[in-house]
C-alpha cells in the first residue's frame, strides 16, 4: 500500500515534475499512475457521466486505477492565478467530483489567488496532512521550486533553438494533458515525428511571455491556459510553417479561443478535435493531406 | 442616431428595452424577433462545433437584429465561458460582413458602475447619468416585481379552472409595463395586478404533483430553447418551484452562496463554476422536501452543469427521490422530449399513489 497516489492525467501534466521532486523531498512514497492504457480509459467512461470532456474521463479512469493502492489520491483545485487568468470549470469541479464518485481520502489543496490561496499554502496544508514538520516542507517546497523554474528555462530554451533550425516546423498548440496522453494525442506526435518535421509545443513556452503576447489575438480572453497557448501563436507566427491545433472533445476554452484564433491568423493551420470514437487512420489522412498542402519542403 | 439592440431572454426584453428607452431617447431600440428554428439554424450555421447552445441561439438572434437595420449590439456574460461570448461573436459577425459594435456590460460573472458608465459612453456621448440611475432602479424594481409575479403563475397555473386566464391577464400585465410612468405607477400597477391574479379561480387538490425544475441560467429562463417545458408540465397539473430568476442573479446570488456551501457541504466544497453548485444544494433542498421530483435541464455542453450532475445524481438516489436529466440542443427533437416527459410524468403519478 502506497501513502499517496498521483494520476497520471489533468493537473500531472502541469504539475507532475513539481510534485515528484517535492514528495521525494519530503521522503513520502507515492504511485503514479501508468501510462494511459485501453482498460483505464474505459474504466474511466464506465464511471464519467456521457457528456463529459474526453480529459476528465481519463482522469477519473486513472483515479479508479489507483483507488486500492493508496491511502490518499492527489487532487488539486486550481481555479485562477490573478489578473483574469482562470483555468476551465472543470479545474475547479474535479475535486468534488472526484469526492462524490469515489470513497478514498483525498489530498486536496486549492490555488485561488483572488482568495490568497496560494500554492505554498496550499503545499503546507498537505505537508501537515502527511505529519511533516514546517521546517522539512519549507525546504522540500523551496527545491521543488526551484528545480521548476530550471526546467522552465530549460523548455524555453529548447523550443527557441528549435525555431532557429532550418527545417519545415511545425507549432502545436494543444493542452498539455491532451497532447502528451498516449491514447489522445501520442500516435499525432508519433507521427508527425516520423515525417521528420520539427515539433514545437505551445506549452513549452515561458507563460510569462507568452500571456501577455495572447493580447494580440484577444483582448478579453481570460482562461489562463488557452492565454498561453494563443501567445505561443504569436511568438513564433513568423518562423514557423504551420500550426495543428489539438483538442478533446467537448472542450470549453478550445471551443473559443482556439476558433478565434484561426478566424485571426494567416498561417496554414489543422484543426484536429479527439473524441473516444475518433480513430487515428481518419486523423492520419487528415494530416498527411495537410502536410502534403504545406509544399514540398519537408525535409526529407 | 445609433439602433441599439440586444438577444433577448424570456420575458426580460421589456424591462431590457424600457431601461434603454430612458436613457437613449434620441436613439432608436429595435426589438429582437421572437426566437424560431430559423433563429437556431442561422446560428448553428456560424457557430463553432462545440460551443455551448446559448452561443448559437445568441448569434442567430444577432445576426436577425443585423439584419433589421441595428449597428449596437448589447451582451451580457456570466461566470463560465458565457463571459467570452462577445469577443468571438462580434468576430464572426465581421466575418460575415457585418458592420457592428458588440457590447459587454458583465464579463467573468463581474462588472462595476465605471466600466457600464465607459461603455454606456460609446454608445451615446451625452447620456444623462442621473436618469440612467433613477431608470435602473425602476427597471430592477420591475424585474422583481415580474419575477414575484412568475413565480405565483408557476405554482398555480397547473390548476387554472379556465384555460389561459393566467398567460392572457400576464400579457396584459406586461403590456401595461412597457409604458410605466415613475416608480409609484409601477408600484401600484404591481399591486393591481397582485390582487388580480390572487383573485383568479384555481382549484388545488391536496395530492398534487410538485416538481422542481433546477439548471442551467439560460436554458432554463428562455422558453423556446427548453420547448416550452414548463407549459407542457402545466398541462399535467403539476407545480413547479424554480429558483434561477433574473432578479436571482443580480442579487441574491452572491448571498446566497454562503448559505448553499453550508447546507450541501458534504457535496462540494468550492464553487464549481456558474450556477452548478447552486443546483446542487437546491436539489438537496427539493429532496428534503415534499418535492415529487427534479428535472435538470441544461444546454449540451455546459460544462459547469455537466460537472454537477454526478453529484446531482448521487444526492436523488441517497434520498431515493427521482431526477430527469434533460441536455437541450438545437438539434433535439420534440416528440424525444414529450415522451421522456410523459414517462416521468407517470412514474411520478404511480409513486404518488402507492
Amino acid at each position: 500500500m502506497y501513502k499517496l497516489g498521483i494520476p497520471r492525467s489533468l493537473f500531472y501534466y502541469y504539475y507532475g515534475h513539481f510534485w515528484q521532486d517535492f514528495f521525494n523531498a519530503l521522503k513520502i512514497d507515492y504511485l503514479i499512475s501508468p501510462i494511459t492504457n485501453k482498460k483505464i480509459m474505459e474504466n474511466g467512461m464506465k464511471i464519467a457521466g456521457s457528456e463529459m470532456c474526453l480529459s476528465l474521463k481519463n482522469y477519473l479512469g486513472h483515479i479508479d486505477y489507483l483507488k486500492d493502492k493508496c491511502e490518499y489520491i492527489l487532487v488539486p483545485r486550481i481555479s485562477n492565478f490573478k489578473n483574469d487568468n482562470q483555468t476551465c470549470t472543470n479545474f475547479w469541479a474535479a475535486k468534488d467530483i472526484v469526492n462524490n464518485l469515489f470513497e478514498n481520502k483525498i489530498l486536496n489543496y486549492n490555488v485561488d489567488i483572488q482568495k490568497h490561496q496560494t500554492l505554498k499554502k496550499g503545499l503546507f496544508k498537505i505537508g501537515k496532512v502527511l505529519k511533516k514538520t514546517p521546517l522539512e516542507i519549507k525546504k522540500a517546497y523551496h527545491y521543488a521550486v526551484i528545480k521548476e523554474k530550471k526546467r522552465l528555462k530549460k523548455n524555453h530554451q529548447i523550443n527557441q533553438n528549435k525555431l532557429k533550425l532550418p527545417k519545415t516546423k511545425i507549432l502545436i498548440v494543444s493542452h498539455p494533458y491532451n497532447l502528451y496522453d498516449e491514447l489522445i494525442g501520442k500516435d499525432i506526435i508519433k507521427y508527425l515525428k516520423k515525417r521528420k518535421i520539427e515539433l514545437i509545443y505551445s506549452d513549452k513556452f515561458d507563460p510569462k511571455i507568452t500571456n501577455k503576447l495572447s493580447k494580440k489575438i484577444s483582448k478579453d480572453l481570460y482562461f489562463k491556459y488557452s492565454k498561453d497557448n494563443l501567445g505561443a501563436i504569436i511568438y513564433c507566427q513568423n518562423k514557423i510553417d504551420g500550426i495543428i491545433f489539438i483538442s478533446s472533445f467537448p472542450c470549453a476554452p478550445d471551443s473559443l479561443a482556439n476558433e478565434l484564433a484561426m478566424r485571426k491568423i494567416k498561417i496554414p493551420y489543422l484543426n484536429l478535435v479527439i473524441d473516444d470514437s475518433t480513430s487515428f487512420t481518419g486523423l492520419e489522412t487528415r494530416l498527411e493531406s495537410f502536410l502534403d498542402m504545406l509544399g514540398g519542403k519537408l525535409n526529407d | 442616431m445609433t439602433k441599439i439592440s440586444f438577444p433577448q431572454m424570456g420575458d426580460y426584453h421589456i424591462p431590457a428595452t424600457y431601461l434603454l428607452s430612458h436613457i437613449f431617447p434620441n436613439d432608436k431600440i429595435i426589438n429582437a424577433p421572437k426566437i424560431t428554428n430559423k433563429t437556431i439554424e442561422l446560428g448553428t450555421k456560424y457557430s463553432p462545433e462545440f460551443v455551448c447552445t446559448p452561443f448559437k441561439y445568441t448569434l442567430g438572434t444577432m445576426i436577425e437584429c443585423l439584419e433589421k437595420g441595428a449597428d449596437t449590439l448589447i451582451q451580457m456574460g456570466g461566470g463560465c465561458r458565457y463571459g467570452y461570448y462577445a469577443e468571438l461573436q462580434e468576430k464572426i459577425l465581421k466575418d460575415l460582413g457585418y458592420n457592428c459594435k458588440i457590447i459587454n456590460l458583465v464579463t467573468k460573472g463581474q462588472t462595476n458602475i465605471r466600466r457600464i458608465n465607459k461603455l454606456f459612453k460609446q454608445i451615446n456621448h451625452k447620456y444623462s447619468k442621473i436618469k440612467t440611475i433613477y431608470y435602473s432602479f425602476i427597471t430592477l424594481k420591475m424585474v422583481k416585481y415580474m419575477d414575484i409575479i412568475d413565480d405565483y403563475i408557476r405554482q398555480n397555473i397547473g390548476f387554472e379552472q379556465k384555460e389561459g386566464s393566467f398567460e392572457k391577464l400576464k400579457e396584459e400585465m406586461l403590456n401595461e409595463f412597457k409604458y410605466i410612468k415613475g416608480y409609484r405607477n409601477l408600484y401600484k400597477t404591481y399591486k393591481k395586478y397582485l390582487k388580480k391574479f390572487y383573485n383568479l379561480k384555481t382549484y388545488k387538490p391536496d395530492k398534487r404533483l410538485k416538481i422542481g425544475i433546477i439548471g442551467e441560467l439560460y436554458t432554463i429562463m428562455e422558453p423556446f430553447s427548453n420547448y416550452y417545458l414548463e407549459k407542457s408540465l402545466a398541462k399535467h397539473h403539476i407545480e413547479i418551484k424554480r429558483f434561477t430568476n433574473v432578479h436571482y442573479l443580480l442579487f441574491e446570488k452572491a448571498k446566497e452562496y454562503k448559505k448553499y456551501q453550508k447546507y450541501a457541504k458534504e457535496y462540494f466544497k468550492y464553487p464549481l463554476g456558474a450556477d452548478a453548485s447552486d443546483n446542487i444544494a437546491r436539489c438537496k433542498f427539493l429532496c428534503e422536501n415534499d418535492y415529487d421530483g427534479i428535472i435538470h435541464i441544461k444546454s449540451s455542453f455546459c460544462t459547469p452543469e455537466i460537472g454537477a450532475m454526478p453529484i446531482i445524481n448521487k444526492i436523488a438516489n441517497t434520498y431515493q427521490k427521482p431526477v430527469l436529466f434533460f441536455s437541450f440542443d438545437s438539434a433535439t427533437s420534440k416528440t424525444g422530449i414529450e415522451t421522456r416527459l410523459e414517462a416521468f410524468y407517470d412514474m411520478l403519478e404511480m409513486r404518488k399513489e402507492k
